[in-house]
C-alpha cells in the first residue's frame, strides 16, 4: 500500500454571531488553514448537542471543534457559558472513555478575531494529524 | 421529497479561481433531491437572481441550495428572490464556498472537493428543511417607567415629547429621586433643582404621562408588546385629586418627631408631609407609622384644616391593572450601609457623615438650611476629612462592601472638597484616596481644580480607623507616596459610601424575568452593542440600574432607552424571527431544564390533557414557548433530555443531516 | 442499631391502609426466590401479607415508578387519585435523593405521596453470593452480620455480609434520608465515602488502557435497556433512542461501537441530575459497571464547579443548567487533571 499523506477531517461547529464571522474574517483577509476544516453554522454554541460531536465521530471525524463568543460577549448573554460546563465535562467523559483529549476542542473566537480563526484551524489540524485516524467512536458500517 | 434546485456561483473569479464550479454543480446534482444543478458569474446580480426564479417555475423547486459567498452577505437576498418566486424565504440554504472555502485554500483540486462537501451539507439540510412563517403580535401603544428619578424622568419625557403615553411608577410620594437631595452637580456646579425641577414640573403637566406615585408594580405577566402589569397604588390617606398642596395640614399637624428621611433622618418632620417644596405631585401624604388618627383613632387636625376636603383615614391601597408594550426599568441606587463600617465610627459618632448627608447638610433646603455645621453639636468644622471608596472596589472584604467602582464618588468629593474651601476658606480639607478616576468631559479639570486652585489636601492611601475622642475624631491612615502613617484630628469625617442597586430592583427583575449580575445590577442584552436593552425583549433600562453612572450618562442612557421604547412602539406588530424554539408537547417530561437556561425567560409551563388508551385522559406539565419572546439561541434544545425541545431552522435532524454529510 | 423487619413495615402500611391514608403501596415483592425481590405494587392488607418483604435484597430505587404511578389520568373508575386518599411508597436514604430530585423536576405531585422513611443496612448483592457459594442456591438469609446460604451442591455456608455487600453499599454515600413524612428506624448521616476511587483509578490510566477497559466493558452490552428502566433519572415521556425525530433513535446494537453512544449519551443526559443510587449497574444483565460513568460525571462537576449532590434538595439547580462566569475553560479542565495524577 502506497504510503499517503495523512488528513484528518474537522468538524467545526460556529456561533453565528461570533466565531462564523471570525472565520469569514479569515477568507476576506485571505488567511489560510487546511481544507480538511468543514464548518458548520449553528446560532449559539449552546445549540450543540452532545449528540451532534458523537454523531461526527461515529461517523468519521477525526477531531470536533466548538467555537464561539468569548464568555460574556455571547449574543445571547449566557449561551456560551452553558456551552462551556457542556464541553468541559462531556469531553472530560471523551478522554475517559479513551478518546484522545486532543481531538476535542472549544475555542472562543471573535468576529473581529478572523487571524485567530486560521491559527487555531492550523494548530487543530496539526495536532489532530499527529494523533492519526479515529478509529475509537467510529461506526464501522458508515465508513468510507 | 424535496425538489432542489443547486445554484453554484463564480462570483467572477473570486470562487472560480480556486473553485472548479461547474464541477461542483455537476457532482451536486446527483445528491438525493436534487433535480437542477447549475452555476453562473454572479449569482446575487440581477440575471442571477432571475435564473433562480426562473428555474424555481421550470423545475417547481420546493429547496434552494445557493453555493456561493458568507449567508452572513447574501442570505437575506436569495431569501427575497424564493419569496419572489413564491418560495418559502425559509427554504433557502447557504453553502459558503467563498469565504470559508476559495478564499482561505489555495489549490483547485482542494478547493473543489472541500465545495462539493459543503455543496452536500447544505442540500442535506434543505431536504429537511420546512417552510416557516414568522408570527406576529400586536404592540400596546403605551409604555411603563419603573422608578421616578432623573432616569425614569428623562426616558417618560423623550417618550412622551414622541407622541406615546407613558406611566411612571414611583415608589415615593414624590418623583425626583435622588438627585433632587443633591445640592450642587459636577463639573459645572449648578444646583440639582434648578435643573431637576423643571423636569418634573414638565412630568406633572405633560399630557402623555401619568405619575402613579407612592406605587410599587405587584406583577408582571406577558411579552413584549404585550405586557400585563398591577400597580398597586398604596393609600396615602389623601385624596390626589382634591389635595391642593397648600400646607395647612402639615403646619398644623401634632406628631413633630417623625424623622425625615429626604434628610436622612438629621432632621424630622410631621405625620403628614410633603417631602420637598418641589415635591411632583404636590401633594400630602400620611405616614401611617406615625399618624395618631390612623394608629389609635384620636387626632384628626389635619381634616379640620384642610380646606379641600381631602383627607380621607379610610382610604385603601388600589390596585390598577394596566397594559404595556414596553417597560423601562429605573430603579436607581441607594448608597450602601454603613453598620458594617466600625472602622470608620459610622454609628460611634454623628458627626462622621455620608456623602449624601454631606450633600443634604449644605443644601439649603437641608436640615442646616445650607449652613455647614457638625450635626452633632451644631459647631462649624475646621478640619474635614474626606475617605473615598467606603465599600467600593474591596474585593477583600466582599461581606461588607463592593468588589465594583462606584464610579461617581471620585467627582462628588472633589466637589464637596472644592465647595467647602470656597464656601469657608478656613476650613482644612483632606482626602483620602486609592485612585483618583476621573475619565469625562472636564472632569480632570475639575479634581485638578480642587486640589490646585482650591487647595483641597489629596493623599493617597486608606484610612485605617476613626475613633471619636472628645469632640474630635482621631483619623489614622497612611500616605503610601511619603510612606508614613498619618493622624488628623478631624471635626466631620465624609465617608464616600458605594452605591448599590435599589433593593426593589431583584424582586422586579424576577417579575420581568429580566437577567441580573450577581451585585443585583440588571443585565444589558450586550455589553457593547445593547446596552440600554435587557435581554428579555420590551424590557429596557434606564440609569444606575444598569451600573453606577453620574447623572449626564444617566440621563444620556435614559434618552438611548426612550428612543428604543418609541422604536418599538411606532410599529403596529412586531414580527418575530421564525427561527425559534418548539417543544414537542408529546415528548415533553415538564422538568423545567429548559426553562432554566432560557436568558429570555420565554418558556413557561401549562398543564396538558393527553388522549390516553381506553378514552382516558392524562394531564401532565409541558413547556410552552413564547415565540414572540425566543430569540432562537437553542440553550434549551440541549438541556431537554428528551429532546423534545427544538429549533426551528437549525434542526437536530438538520444540523445532525449536515455532519453526516461532512463525514460521508 | 435495630434492624427494621418486614413485619413492622406490613404493619405500618396496613395502619395507613386501615386508617384509609393511603390507597395503594409501592414495595418490595417476594419472588420465587428469597434473593428475587422485585419492585411491587400493594392495593390491599392482604396483598401486603402475602408478597410484601423488606430485606437484604430490596434493592430497587422505587421512586421512579412514582412518576407514572401519581399520573393524573381521568375518564376511568380505577382512578385512585379521584379519592383523597394517597400512594404510601418506602424509601430507603437512596432512594430518598432520588425521591426529591423527581420532586425537582415536577415529576411527580408530592401531595399524592406519602413517604415513609425505612432505615437501611446495606444490600446484598446475588452476584458476589454466588461468586462465594457457587450455583444452585436455594436461600439467602442475614443473621446478625452474617449471611447464611444455602446450596445444592455445596451445603450450606455462612458469609460475613461485609464480604457480599452491593459495590454501591460499600461505597455508601449517606444513610440520611432527605425526604420523608414517617420514619421507621434510624437516620444517619452523609458518608465521607470513597466512591470515587475506582474512576480515579481508572482515569490514571493511559487512553489506550481506558479505552480497552470501557471497550470490554461496553462491548458486553446487549442493548435490553435494563439501566434505562431502572434508573430514576431516565423517566422521559419518550427516550431520544425510541424518537424518530431524534435522529439517534436504534434498538438494537448494530455493533461494539454503537453501544458507546447509547450508554455517554445515557449518562449525559442524567449528569447533575443523577443522585448515584447505583441501579442501572444493579440491574444490568452483563454486569456492566455503569455507574463508573455516571461517578464520572460527579467527580467532574464536584471538582470544576463545586460539590452537588443531586436530590439533597428540592428545588436545586442543576450544575449544567447553571453556570458562573468564571467558570473552568474546557482546555483547562485537562491540565488539572494532569497536575493530579
Amino acid at each position: 500500500m502506497q504510503m499517503k499523506e495523512y488528513k484528518p477531517l474537522i468538524v467545526a461547529f460556529c456561533c453565528n454571531w461570533c466565531s462564523y464571522a471570525g472565520a469569514d474574517l479569515a477568507g476576506n483577509n485571505r488567511l489560510n488553514y487546511p481544507a480538511e476544516v468543514k464548518i458548520i453554522r449553528v446560532p449559539c454554541s449552546c445549540r450543540v448537542n452532545p449528540m451532534f460531536i458523537l454523531r461526527a465521530f461515529q461517523r468519521g471525524a477525526d477531531g470536533v471543534i466548538i467555537c464561539g463568543c468569548h464568555p460574556g460577549d455571547c449574543h445571547y448573554t449566557s449561551g456560551n457559558y452553558y456551552t462551556r460546563r457542556r464541553m468541559a465535562t462531556l469531553f472530560s467523559m471523551l478522554d475517559y472513555l479513551g478518546i484522545e483529549k486532543e481531538r476535542t476542542r472549544v475555542e472562543w473566537v471573535s468576529a473581529a478575531e478572523g487571524a485567530k480563526f486560521a491559527a487555531t484551524m492550523n494548530d487543530f489540524v496539526k495536532t489532530v494529524a499527529s494523533l492519526g485516524e479515529n478509529k475509537r467512536l467510529e461506526d464501522l458500517r458508515c465508513k468510507r | 421529497m424535496q425538489r432542489i434546485g443547486v445554484f453554484v456561483c463564480w462570483c467572477g473569479s473570486n470562487i472560480a479561481g480556486t473553485v472548479d464550479v461547474k464541477a461542483v454543480a455537476e457532482a451536486l446534482k446527483n445528491e438525493p433531491g436534487v433535480v437542477f444543478s447549475t452555476d453562473y458569474q454572479y449569482m446575487c446580480s440581477q440575471a442571477g437572481q432571475d435564473l433562480i426564479k426562473n428555474a424555481v417555475k421550470e423545475h417547481n423547486l420546493t429547496g434552494i441550495v445557493v453555493c456561493s459567498c458568507s449567508p452572513r452577505m447574501h442570505e437575506a437576498t436569495f431569501r427575497k428572490t424564493a419569496s419572489a418566486a413564491g418560495l418559502n424565504p425559509y427554504m433557502v440554504e447557504i453553502a459558503n464556498i467563498r469565504e470559508q472555502c476559495s478564499w482561505v485554500h489555495k489549490e483547485m483540486p482542494l478547493g473543489t472537493q472541500k465545495a462539493i462537501i459543503l455543496g452536500k451539507a447544505a442540500v442535506a439540510k434543505v431536504n429537511l428543511n420546512t417552510p416557516l412563517t414568522p408570527g406576529e403580535s400586536p404592540v400596546t401603544k403605551r409604555a411603563l417607567v419603573i422608578g421616578g428619578g432623573i432616569a425614569g424622568i428623562q426616558t417618560a419625557l423623550d417618550i412622551a415629547d414622541a407622541g406615546f403615553p407613558v406611566d411612571i411608577v414611583e415608589k415615593k410620594p414624590t418623583i425626583g429621586g435622588k438627585m433632587a437631595q443633591l445640592d450642587k452637580t459636577f463639573p459645572t456646579l449648578d444646583c440639582a433643582a434648578c435643573i431637576l425641577t423643571p423636569k418634573m414640573v414638565d412630568v406633572a403637566q405633560n399630557e402623555n404621562i401619568r405619575i402613579f406615585s407612592y406605587s410599587e408594580v405587584e406583577a408582571v405577566k406577558g411579552f413584549v408588546g404585550n405586557f400585563e402589569v398591577k400597580i398597586k397604588k398604596k393609600a396615602r390617606f389623601v385624596d390626589e385629586t382634591k389635595c391642593t398642596g397648600c400646607g395647612a395640614c402639615i403646619e398644623k399637624c401634632p406628631q413633630k418627631k417623625v424623622p425625615n428621611e429626604f434628610n436622612l433622618g438629621m432632621d424630622t418632620r410631621r405625620a403628614i408631609y410633603i417631602p420637598f417644596a418641589q415635591a411632583v405631585p404636590k401633594v400630602a401624604t400620611i405616614d401611617p407609622d406615625y399618624c395618631n388618627m390612623l394608629k389609635n383613632g384620636k387626632c384628626g387636625v389635619c381634616t379640620k384644616f384642610c380646606a379641600a376636603g381631602a383627607i380621607d383615614y379610610k382610604q385603601k391601597d388600589e390596585m390598577i391593572e394596566e397594559k404595556y408594550g414596553a417597560i423601562v426599568v429605573a430603579t436607581g441606587f441607594e448608597p450602601i450601609s454603613m453598620d458594617k463600617f466600625d472602622e470608620f465610627a459610622y454609628s460611634q459618632s454623628k458627626d462622621v457623615i455620608t456623602s449624601l448627608e454631606f450633600e443634604r447638610l449644605t443644601n439649603a433646603a437641608g436640615p442646616t438650611a445650607g449652613k455647614l455645621l457638625r450635626p452633632s453639636d451644631g459647631k462649624h468644622p475646621e478640619k474635614i476629612v474626606f475617605v473615598q471608596c467606603v465599600g467600593s472596589r474591596c474585593s477583600a472584604c466582599a461581606e461588607k462592601g463592593k468588589e465594583y467602582c462606584s464610579k461617581i464618588c471620585c467627582m462628588y468629593t472633589a466637589k464637596h472638597a472644592m465647595l467647602t474651601r470656597d464656601k469657608y476658606p478656613d476650613t482644612e480639607v483632606t482626602v483620602f484616596y486609592i485612585d483618583v478616576r476621573t475619565p469625562g468631559k472636564n472632569f480632570d479639570e475639575f479634581q485638578r481644580r480642587a486640589v490646585e486652585e482650591y487647595g483641597v489636601n489629596y493623599i493617597k492611601g486608606m484610612v485605617g480607623k476613626i475613633t471619636p475622642e472628645g469632640d474630635k475624631l482621631k483619623v489614622r491612615g497612611s500616605d503610601l507616596i511619603a510612606n508614613k502613617q498619618i493622624k488628623i484630628d478631624a471635626d466631620l469625617v465624609v465617608l464616600a459610601a458605594a452605591i448599590e442597586p435599589d433593593k426593589s430592583a431583584r424582586p422586579l427583575a424576577t417579575m420581568l424575568t429580566a437577567s441580573m449580575d450577581t451585585n443585583d445590577f440588571f443585565t444589558e442584552a450586550h455589553p457593547k452593542l445593547r446596552p440600554v436593552e435587557s435581554p428579555t425583549a420590551g424590557v429596557f433600562l434606564s440609569g444606575t440600574c444598569q451600573g453606577p453612572k453620574d447623572i449626564p450618562e444617566t440621563v444620556s442612557q435614559a434618552g438611548a432607552a426612550a428612543s428604543k421604547v418609541i422604536g418599538l412602539l411606532q410599529k403596529d406588530k412586531l414580527v418575530g424571527n421564525p427561527c425559534v424554539a418548539s417543544s414537542d408537547q408529546l415528548m415533553c417530561n415538564g422538568c423545567s431544564s429548559c426553562e432554566r437556561v432560557c436568558p429570555y425567560g420565554a418558556i413557561s409551563y401549562e398543564d396538558k390533557d393527553f388522549p390516553g388508551p381506553n378514552r382516558t385522559t392524562k394531564t401532565r406539565r409541558v413547556a410552552v414557548v413564547n415565540p414572540a419572546v425566543c430569540q432562537g439561541c437553542g440553550a434549551c434544545t440541549v438541556a431537554c433530555p428528551s429532546g423534545a425541545m427544538d429549533l426551528s431552522g437549525f434542526k437536530n435532524t438538520q444540523i445532525m443531516a449536515e455532519v453526516d454529510a461532512i463525514c460521508k | 442499631m435495630q434492624k427494621i423487619t418486614t413485619e413492622q413495615l406490613i404493619e405500618k402500611a396496613a395502619e395507613l391502609m386501615n386508617e384509609g391514608k393511603v390507597a395503594s403501596v409501592l414495595g418490595w415483592e417476594k419472588g420465587e426466590f428469597g434473593y428475587d425481590v422485585t419492585p411491587g405494587i400493594f392495593g390491599s392488607v392482604d396483598e401486603l401479607k402475602a408478597k410484601f418483604v423488606y430485606g437484604d435484597f430490596s434493592a430497587a430505587n422505587l421512586s421512579k415508578y412514582l412518576v407514572k404511578k401519581t399520573e393524573m389520568v381521568q375518564g376511568q373508575a380505577l382512578v385512585f387519585l379521584k379519592t383523597e386518599r394517597k400512594i404510601l411508597i418506602f424509601l430507603k436514604p437512596c432512594d430518598s435523593y432520588s425521591f426529591n430530585q423527581l420532586l425537582t423536576e415536577h415529576r411527580f405531585d408530592r401531595e399524592k405521596v406519602y413517604a415513609v422513611g425505612v432505615q437501611c443496612d446495606g444490600m446484598v448483592d446475588i452476584e458476589k453470593v454466588k461468586k462465594i457459594a457457587g450455583d444452585g442456591l436455594l436461600s439467602v438469609d442475614t443473621s446478625g452480620n452474617d449471611v447464611v446460604v444455602k446450596t445444592l451442591y455445596n451445603g450450606d455456608m455462612k458469609i460475613a455480609k461485609a464480604d457480599v455487600l452491593a459495590e454501591r453499599c460499600v461505597n455508601c454515600k449517606s444513610k440520611k434520608h432527605v425526604a420523608y413524612d414517617e420514619l421507621l428506624g434510624e437516620t444517619g448521616e452523609v458518608i465521607d465515602s470513597n466512591r470515587f476511587d475506582e474512576v480515579e483509578r481508572i482515569e490514571k490510566m493511559t487512553p489506550d488502557e481506558r479505552f480497552a477497559f470501557w471497550q470490554n466493558e461496553l462491548s458486553k452490552c446487549i442493548r435490553c435497556n435494563a439501566c434505562r428502566d431502572a434508573c430514576p433519572a431516565c423517566t422521559c415521556e419518550k427516550c431520544v433512542f425510541d424518537n424518530p425525530k431524534s435522529g439517534v433513535e436504534n434498538k438494537s446494537p448494530a455493533n461494539s461501537f454503537e453501544e458507546k453512544l447509547f450508554h455517554i449519551i445515557r449518562a449525559y443526559h442524567v449528569a447533575g441530575r443523577c443522585t448515584d443510587c447505583g441501579e442501572c449497574s444493579r440491574v444490568c444483565p452483563q454486569n456492566i459497571p455503569l455507574h463508573l460513568l455516571n461517578r464520572k460525571f460527579i467527580k467532574d462537576i464536584n471538582e470544576f464547579y463545586g460539590d452537588y449532590q443531586a436530590g439533597a434538595e428540592v428545588g436545586s439547580r442543576a450544575p449544567l443548567v447553571d453556570y458562573t462566569v468564571n467558570d473552568v475553560e474546557p482546555g483547562e479542565v485537562f491540565d488539572r487533571g494532569d497536575e493530579n495524577a
